[in-house]
């Protein structure tokens, strides 16, 4: 580590030295990244009051949680880099056990079973650790390694990263596997993984495809797929959310229906209007104006949050924020993508936005350790 | 990838030096691949916008208009069917409220699932049970709410608002259904509505009658449906996904159906239902001066409100298969040999075709023979052993006393075919009710119809039956009510009407209101007619002068009567009765039994009411059909001399 130190101070990106007299420097805090977030939270909080149609109870917990977020955001930027390096390997492997518990005394919620609970004190998904465990461990074991990674060092990340997965998928919770998975991945893109491998792994995937589908997918996740390209065919049900959101947003226009006039989603047709669909009511209501700004504020956060991570002092720091980022990116695409039907129906909320708790959580700690790894000179 | 590899063992060995140079080269990995990564989300952040604009821009008009659809539901609203009003504007049928539960099919999930709950949480009985599943599979628009449980009693209501949550797509409906408030007595003269069936929708115009759950099936429901029926309104409204309605948009409200006003007057009706006791038959009432139809009674009845609520299967099944027959409208459909009130015609064709006069004289010894033939054709008056007869009978007495061998005589000598002429000026043989389509015509035979019907001859013998109104002759009640009428008119022929006025409030007296189509019966002169009256008179009033010089129904009904009658009796034979045997009713089934007729109408100079009663199977004529008559002329005479009174006082 004394190594690491010495050469951060050299590297030709780090202009970190020159602004330790910012009072945010000295509060480990980005303005720009947290103005960023808090608009497209703000802005989220907007509709949300639209979607949970009076309900004032929900809209008084959210606001509750991203308190806590905003704290969890600060004091994760208050930990230095060193420490995520040190507990990285720890927390994977606590979390691993805890997905293993899951699959034991896991209690079941809607047909998964995701959740672990102690009773009467509190509850919680292991998996939405994993979403920085995963990425946190990839980069702990590369950040030694010399980069681009090699075969041997590749193979190694791929089974840090395909043990949780696999374990989420049995839950079964795809979207998360799948989230999961991709923030490993995203580091070891971020850590210059060939392209051509890249290329040749989906080129595989693509071939195997058919027997992906014959005996890896679940009968209801291929309906799901299926419902894809004809939601018409089964209309009251699987198709019944792609049909409903589309419309939703389509109806939207340009301008949209106005605030709290969105009918598909007070009449009830458009499903999960809080959570996973709730892009579905900001089309309706706000129109492609209002989902075109809020797909711009996202953009703005990875630009930002890509820029932090390339100013960290170490490696380690790099590969970490670059995953989150590219992460936060992952949910918001597969989102918008799955409400707007060009994606299958998987459980992803919509970052900083959907209604819930953990994911807000659990991002806003990322976000915090982007600026933890640009702020702390110390390494 | 060689270059690696090397790079990797170089670094495992942790030399400082390469340290630094492994450091920049890796930031300006991180670098390279930041951007390129950044430059792909922007290329899929652009794959989203693209959607998001082929969505909200170039398809908008496709997203908007099925955003409408799902939101907006346009339901038909049925219109309140007309009202029908007897001749004082009591209701015969109206429309009344009931709370029924509806399904909007949908919007279950699972009908069976949901039917038993429903029939559980409102006890519903099997027979229940089956026809709410009949409804929802024989259900044509699954959109719109459809009626499974048709009158909810308020305990029910308030079980479904609680459990409300259990039945998705459920709903109880505030509608409006017919209602018969006088039931059995009027059933057969107002008709009633049944449930629309599938085979009415190919009929009627489906746009008109997309809400509406009833049709008019009979009588006066049936043929003045078009009137009642009323226009289609039309309802504007925002549902949400589970169907339930959340506001109106717009409301085109529906037009209701016509009122109707008939002639009938509900406290004759009563009168004929109260003189019939029970009995089966069946009593037509007309205003002479204009057809129109004061009484109509059928009995046995039914009750109308039954098909509008529903009934059980077996209640359905006793209603239509009972053996007396409750559905089966006697007065318009019924078809009977008229017996002797057939007579007046045959005696006005004698007199018309010049075969009689006043003054010829015949003599009746109880039997009657045409010439060269044994069979013997018999007066009711003839017994085994040849002492029965009226003796010397002229038309009059003929007509009084009902003297067969009279008319055998007569019928035996007139062309065949100018009798039939004759009779047919009276309306026999055909259906001439203005709105009751569904009478049947009776039967007028002639040769050329027996010929075709029973590839025979006519026989001289068939006139002789014909004379006394048997044979092959069949007439209604509501056939010889007109041909009362007709001898009332002194001739001139009124056409049966139900209806009164459309829509319009009621008018004093119907002697203008209505044109009737009159015909008047030629060759007869007034005297004639007055003749013929006359002799009807005494039929009734005709007494204290011995037994075979009275009337032959003043015994039953002509003594203690307050204004003057004119009446013919007639017993019509069911089966025939062997030659050389008595009639004897203890050894003849029910159904065997004679039919008792009696026609009649009144005040005699200045008829205002000309009736026919029939009581299948009832016995003599002026026995058992004659004081039926005569009740309901006492209640009509009633009416009017109270009426009249009133009048009396008002003006004073």
């Amino acid at each position: 580590m004394i190594q690491a130190d010495f050469q951060r101070t050299l590297s030709p990106y780090d202009n970190a030295a020159n602004a330790p007299s910012r009072w945010y420097f000295r509060l480990h805090i980005d303005p720009i990244l947290v103005g960023l977030l808090t608009v497209v939270i703000l802005f989220g909080l907007v509709i949300l009051r639209s979607a949970v149609d009076g309900n004032e109870a929900l809209f008084t917990a959210q606001l509750q949680r991203f308190a806590m977020a905003y704290v969890v955001l600060i004091v994760a930027a208050q930990i230095p880099p060193h420490f995520y390096l040190r507990i990285a390997p720890v927390v994977y492997v606590v979390g691993l056990l805890l997905l293993v518990l899951v699959l034991f005394f896991g209690v079941f919620v809607k047909g998964s079973q995701r959740w672990l609970e102690i009773p009467g004190l509190f509850r919680f998904q292991p998996s939405e650790l994993m979403k920085l465990a995963v990425p946190m461990a990839v980069a702990w074991y590369l950040q030694r390694r010399s980069l681009p990674p090699s075969f041997k060092y590749t193979a190694a990340c791929l089974v840090i990263m395909t043990l949780p997965a696999l374990l989420i998928g049995r839950q079964p919770d795809l979207g998360t596997s799948i989230l999961v998975f991709g923030a490993g991945f995203s580091v070891l893109l971020l850590a210059g993984l060939s392209w051509r491998w890249v290329l040749s792994a989906g080129l595989a995937i693509g071939a195997a495809a058919p027997l992906i589908w014959q005996f890896v997918l679940e009968g209801y996740q291929r309906q799901r797929i299926l419902t894809l390209f004809d939601p018409q065919s089964d209309p009251l049900g699987a198709g019944w959310n792609i049909i409903q959101s589309t419309t939703a947003i389509g109806s939207g226009g340009l301008l949209g229906k106005g605030l709290f006039q969105g009918s598909q989603s007070y009449l009830d047709f458009l499903p999960e209007a809080r959570t996973d669909f709730i892009v579905a009511v900001m089309g309706e209501e706000l129109g492609f104006v209002g989902v075109a700004f809020l797909l711009l504020m996202y953009l703005l956060i990875i630009a930002r949050g890509l820029w932090l991570a390339a100013q960290a002092g170490s490696t380690f720091g790099r590969l970490l924020a670059g995953a989150f980022v590219l992460t936060f990116f992952v949910y918001v695409f597969v989102n918008v993508a799955m409400v707007s039907g060009i994606l299958p129906v998987v459980g992803v909320p919509l970052p900083l936005v959907s209604y819930g708790g953990t994911s807000a959580i659990t991002l806003m700690a990322g976000f915090g350790v982007i600026m933890s790894v640009r702020t702390h000179k110390a390494w | 990838m060689p270059a690696p590899r090397g790079a990797t063992k170089r670094h495992n060995t942790l030399a400082p030096e390469l340290a630094i140079k492994d450091q920049n080269r890796e930031v300006e990995l991180f670098v390279g691949r930041a951007t390129t990564l950044f430059v792909l989300v922007v290329l899929m952040l652009g794959l989203l916008v693209y959607r998001l604009l082929e969505l909200q821009l170039w398809n908008h008009d496709t997203y908007k208009s099925r955003s409408d659809d799902n939101r907006i539901r346009v339901q038909t609203l049925a219109p309140p069917r007309g009202m029908i009003f007897d001749r004082d504007g009591r209701l015969l049928a109206d429309n009344q409220n009931a709370s029924s539960l509806a399904l909007v099919i949908d919007s279950v999930p699972e009908p069976t699932v949901s039917i038993g709950r429903i029939a559980a949480l409102l006890e519903l009985s099997d027979t229940q049970r089956s026809e709410m599943i009949a409804r929802v599979e024989s259900n044509r628009r699954p959109d719109a709410p459809l009626v499974v449980v048709d009158s909810l009693s308020e305990e029910q209501v308030a079980r479904l608002a609680v459990n409300r949550h259990l039945i998705p797509g459920a709903e109880v409906v505030n509608r409006l259904v017919r209602h018969y408030p006088y039931a059995e007595i009027a059933a057969h003269a107002v008709g009633s509505v049944r449930r629309l069936s599938d085979e009415d929708l190919r009929r009627v115009d489906p746009v008109q009658y997309s809400a509406t759950e009833f049709i008019g099936k009979r009588g006066v429901e049936a043929f003045y449906e078009r009137a009642l029926h009323g226009q289609v309104g039309y309802q504007k409204a925002e549902s949400d996904a589970l169907g339930r309605l959340r506001q109106t948009l717009d409301v085109q409200s529906p037009m209701a159906g016509k009122d109707l006003h008939l002639h009938l007057d509900i406290d004759l009706q009563r009168a004929g239902v109260a003189a019939l006791a029970g009995r089966r038959g069946a009593v037509v009432a007309l205003d002479p001066r204009n057809g129109g139809v004061l009484a109509m009674v059928s009995q046995p009845a039914y009750d109308p409100n039954f098909f509008v609520t529903g009934m059980s299967e077996a209640a359905f099944a006793a209603l239509s298969t009972s053996k007396y027959v409750p559905l089966f409208n006697r007065a318009t459909n019924g078809q009977y040999a008229p017996g002797s009130t057939f007579k007046p015609i045959v005696g006005l064709a004698g007199i018309a075709l010049e075969a009689t006069t006043w003054d010829t004289v015949v003599e009746d010894r109880g039997a009657f023979q045409l010439p060269g033939q044994e069979r013997v054709y018999r007066d009711w008056s003839w017994t085994k052993d040849n002492s029965g007869g009226q003796g010397m009978v002229d038309l009059r007495r003929a007509i009084y006393r009902s003297s067969n061998v009279y008319f055998y005589d007569l019928a035996s000598r007139l062309p065949i075919r100018d009798l039939v002429d004759f009779a047919g000026q009276f309306g026999l043989g055909r259906n001439l009710a203005v709105d009751i389509p569904s009478a049947s015509s009776g039967l007028l035979p002639d040769p050329i119809w027996k010929q075709g019907a029973k590839g025979l001859p006519w026989f001289p013998g068939d006139s002789v039956n014909m004379g006394i109104g048997q044979g092959d002759l069949l007439a209604t009640p509501l056939q010889m009510a007109v041909v009362a009428a007709t001898l009332a008119n002194r001739g001139r022929l009124v056409q049966p009407r139900m209806l009164r006025g459309i829509d319009t409030p009621l008018q004093n007296d119907a002697e203008a209101s209505v044109p009737a189509t009159q015909i008047a019966i030629e060759q007869i002169t007034a005297e004639d007619w007055e003749n013929m009256v006359a002799s009807l008179e005494d039929v009734v009033h005709r007494g204290n002068q011995g037994f075979r010089r009275n009337g032959t129904a003043w015994a039953y009904i002509g003594q203690d009567i307050e204004y003057r009658m004119a009446g013919k009796s007639g017993t019509a034979q069911v089966v025939e009765i062997s030659q050389g045997e008595e009639y004897d009713e203890e050894t003849l089934s029910e159904f065997d039994r004679k039919h008792a007729w009696f026609i009649a109408f009144a005040p005699v100079e200045n008829p205002t009411i000309a009736l026919a009663v029939l009581v299948e199977n009832g016995g003599g004529g002026s026995s058992v059909a004659g004081p039926v008559a005569r009740a309901v002329l006492d209640a009509y005479m009633q009416k009017a001399n109270t009426a009249a009174q009133q009048e009396m006082v008002v003006q004073r």
